[in-house]
């Protein structure tokens, strides 16, 4: 069962993968780049065309490609214990670059680095360098430590814009920058971004007519990447608005790969990244113990709209300085919790789960924290569960399929009033 | 005959083996009954300068080793991260720590990040501070934010009861660090051209001793000692000249240092301590210079090629060590990385790419700060030495 929107993102999502086969002949400059701190809007300015490795990884991930790309990346020797989007990218280079649609991805014109969130990117981009003997423009993002963005960390993306990114933008493509196509693509994204907000905290209502977590990396989230700024986003998320807002009126639940959800259960907020090699099996978990979640963090790493920010035409690089600050993923560990605290809060859910990765330092360093923060902040009860994003080494389905179970009978246990037996069972259930 | 290198080893020894920071605690106290301060700092890299200017101690805290007990420090994180953090978080719920004031996080990883917030979670009652150094690598970009993030920190010092950073002070700090910065490279030198001189172990357990004593003090004691070691008359065995690399922040266990030696190899440069070698020249500094600026301009030019720094456009990662391969005459590399370390480990493929167009032999391995097994390591490093011994006798 699939509704309209998830048919035209396959739609859009295809078609830009098709233009990506046709770059070179067709003479567009391709900037490879990362999800968060993403410059979506200044790079179609340009009429650049982003591939974003980290997306080619999760979808390799997701046609069980992966395991045989980090095979490969290993026997060339990278070390087990590294991020596993590196490896599995890496491995599908040497294997022919073939994308997602079984066509040939066309090499960068320039690795537009900005490391928001993560240091492994830089490594990533170095290693990218060697093989495909490319500039890289680096923009540094400086770390939200002290919980606020200050007028000296914006002034210093913006002048990294400026002097950095905007001239190798300008060299690549041939074209000069167009402030006043950046302002429209602006425009139009915060129109989009207006509208993903509204779907995202749809989820507060009851029942909640969205999944927050796979639903939305699934199908809610993943378009604003490399489309957000076109008419196409816009007419996507007003379509996508308009079947949640039918749902919410039709008392429906949310769509899973197993059809509706009927009959909400358990409303779980989730922190960390989604598993991609049995992404269908994982959410089934959830589906079938009639679990929704309702609110993530994940789905905030391409962007943190929903306390505010909106990209503005009338300061174009002032505000996609502060897109670039403000990701889930540049924020200080004090400032992800209180964030997960709000969700839980403001999404009433009864359950805190974490999906730690082995891959991901960013993510997992503190997590451990997080999560006994959580429980004594909000009284939900957490759950600790770890596998990895692409290497299905670390997916083991049966005892995460026995861990979700044996939390959802405890979080049913505290909803009966039952006597507590495994307070705390996330944390001391953890390795 | 006595040694008087090695009994100035020994007191590095205790000092660097006294995880209580017990030195640190009776520095802070004065004879007229006040307080000094004392900062901590992670690796890789901070410039301890600005600390020395506030008239504090700054502290290089790098983990307990294998000689702390992980009890709670576990609960905190996955297996599959370094052991670096949670070292750190057992030494402060321990009160290892408790010597010291504040601490800075530099922006190294991923992980120290994290920890920065952890702390301030854990110890909401002390100073942190995240330093982020630059990676745009623009004087006009990189090398301005830095040049006022640090005096952002300076100022924080202020705050925190430490004397103001005025550009007299910086500029005295700066020279007494280039002081320091001048005799580690002779200490340095001394084993390139001696290393039968200065076993890797001893140098390392001096450098380490710098981490927590007054730079003054320390710059002495490596005066002393190199007056001393140079005067050693230990015979050159035939062994071969190695550089280590790639353990610059997780420290190895003492154990496996002695191990590597014993396995038949010299080692002739590491960055074991790069977080204290990072300038890789001395700032020079006069009256006109604007001293957060010369530290800014020193970063961004003369700091060590490290996996935590970004590799700008231009010569190939990996050249810098092929470089020091020549200089240091050394016949190959061992790379060692603490196990889930992101940035040494993913730079291993391109530093062996380099080494391998140049013929340079390498082996690598991982290690814990707590790893207690050497038998692995030493075979592997034994092997190497004699590869390296039977390919330069056949050659
Ligand atoms: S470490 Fe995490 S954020 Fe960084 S590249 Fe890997 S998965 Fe992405
Ligand atoms: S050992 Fe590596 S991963 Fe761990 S804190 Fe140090 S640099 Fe980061």
């Amino acid at each position: 069962m699939k509704d309209r929107s998830m048919e035209l993102q396959k739609e859009l999502i295809s078609g830009h993968y098709d233009r990506l086969s046709r770059a070179n002949d067709e003479g567009k400059p391709v900037v490879y780049t990362f999800v968060p701190g993403n410059l979506t809007e200044l790079m179609l300015s340009f009429d650049a065309l982003p591939v974003l490795p980290e997306i080619n990884a999760l979808q390799s991930g997701m046609r069980k490609k992966s395991g045989g790309f980090i095979t490969a990346a290993e026997k060339a020797g990278h070390s087990e214990d590294v991020c596993s989007y590196v490896k599995c990218d890496l491995g599908m280079m040497e294997q022919g670059n073939i994308g997602p649609t079984g066509k040939a991805l066309p090499k960068p014109d320039l690795l537009l680095l900005s490391y928001t969130g993560c240091f492994t990117f830089m490594k990533w981009f170095e290693l990218l360098r060697e093989k495909y003997d490319c500039p890289v423009a680096m923009l540094h993002v400086p770390y939200q430590s002290r919980g606020e963005i200050t007028d000296d960390m914006r002034e210093y993306v913006v002048k990294q814009l400026r002097e950095e990114v905007i001239p190798k933008l300008e060299q690549v493509s041939g074209k000069k920058y167009d402030e006043d196509r950046l302002k429209e693509l602006l425009g139009r994204s915060a129109q989009a971004e207006d509208d993903l907000v509204w779907v995202l905290e749809s989820a507060k209502h009851k029942p909640s007519p969205i999944d927050g977590y796979f639903g939305g990396v699934y199908y809610i989230g993943p378009l604003f990447t490399a489309f957000r700024g076109t008419p196409e986003a816009v007419e996507y998320y007003r379509t996508l608005r308009s079947e949640v807002e039918q749902r919410i009126a039709d008392g429906l639940g949310p769509i899973t790969p197993e059809g509706e959800l009927k009959d909400e259960r358990y409303r779980i907020v989730v922190e960390g990244t989604p598993n991609w090699t049995h992404f269908r099996e994982f959410w089934k978990m959830f589906a079938d113990e009639r679990a929704v979640a309702v609110a993530s963090t994940y789905t905030k790493v391409g962007g943190l709209y929903d306390t505010g920010f909106r990209h503005d035409p009338t300061r174009p690089l002032e505000s996609l300085a502060e897109y670039c600050l403000g990701c889930y993923t540049n924020l200080s560990l004090p400032a992800r919790i209180s964030l997960i605290e709000k969700y839980v809060n403001e999404y009433e859910a009864g359950g805190f789960l974490i999906n730690s990765v082995k891959s991901c330092n960013s993510f997992s360093a503190g997590q451990l924290l997080i999560l006994r923060e959580i429980e004594k902040r909000t009284g939900v009860p957490g759950a600790f569960i770890e596998s990895d994003l692409v290497d299905p080494r670390y997916f083991s389905p049966a005892n995460i399929k026995n861990r979700l179970e044996s939390y959802f009978q405890m979080i049913e246990q505290r909803r009966s009033g039952r006597p507590k037996s495994i307070a705390n069972a996330g944390l001391e259930a953890s390795p | 005959m006595s040694d008087p290198a090695s009994a100035l080893i020994d007191r590095c020894e205790a000092i660097v083996n006294d995880l209580d920071h017990t030195s640190v605690a009776d520095w802070k106290r004065q004879s007229d009954g006040t307080e000094r301060k004392a900062v901590g700092f992670l690796p890789v890299y901070v410039p301890r300068e600005v600390i020395h200017a506030a008239g504090f101690l700054p502290v290089g805290v790098v983990g307990g080793g294998d000689a702390l007990e992980i009890i709670r420090g576990d609960a905190y994180f996955q297996s599959y991260i370094c052991h670096l953090p949670r070292s750190i978080i057992e030494m402060g719920l321990g009160g290892k720590l408790d010597a010291l004031d504040g601490m800075i996080f530099p922006s190294t990883c991923d992980v120290i990040r994290n920890l920065s917030g952890m702390w301030q979670l854990l110890f909401p009652d002390k100073w942190a501070w995240y330093l982020d150094v630059p990676q745009n690598l623009s004087p006009r970009l990189g090398g301005r934010f830095y040049a006022h993030d640090l005096q952002l920190m300076a100022k924080e010092l202020e705050g925190l009861g430490g004397l103001e950073v005025t550009p007299e002070r910086l500029r005295g700090s700066i020279e007494v660090y280039d002081v320091h910065r001048g005799i580690t490279e002779d200490v340095f030198a001394l084993r390139r051209e001696a290393p039968e001189k200065v076993p890797t172990w001893e140098l390392y357990m001096l450098i380490r001793a710098g981490l927590i004593l007054p730079v003054e003090d320390h710059s002495e004691l490596m005066v002393e000692y190199l007056e001393s070691a140079s005067k050693r008359t230990a015979k050159r065995r035939d062994n071969p000249r190695v550089i280590v690399a790639g353990a610059f922040c997780e420290q190895p266990p003492m154990g496996l240092i002695r191990t590597l030696e014993r396995a038949g190899c010299y080692i002739v440069e590491d960055d074991f301590s790069l977080g204290q070698r990072w300038l890789r020249e001395p700032l020079r500094i006069t009256d006109e210079d604007e001293p957060f600026g010369a530290l800014a301009k020193a970063f961004l030019e003369h700091s060590a090629q490290g996996a935590t720094r970004f590799h700008p456009d231009g010569e190939p990662k990996g050249e810098e060590l092929v470089r020091q391969v020549r200089e240091c005459e050394a016949e190959g590399v061992i790379l060692a990385s603490p196990s889930f370390c992101d940035p040494s480990l993913l730079d291993r493929p391109m530093i062996t790419a380099a080494l391998d167009r140049e013929g340079i032999p390498w082996t690598g391995f991982k290690y814990a700060e707590n790893t207690g097994q050497f038998q692995g390591i030493r075979e592997q490093a034994g092997t190497f030495s004699d590869s390296i011994r039977l390919w330069s006798e056949a050659s």
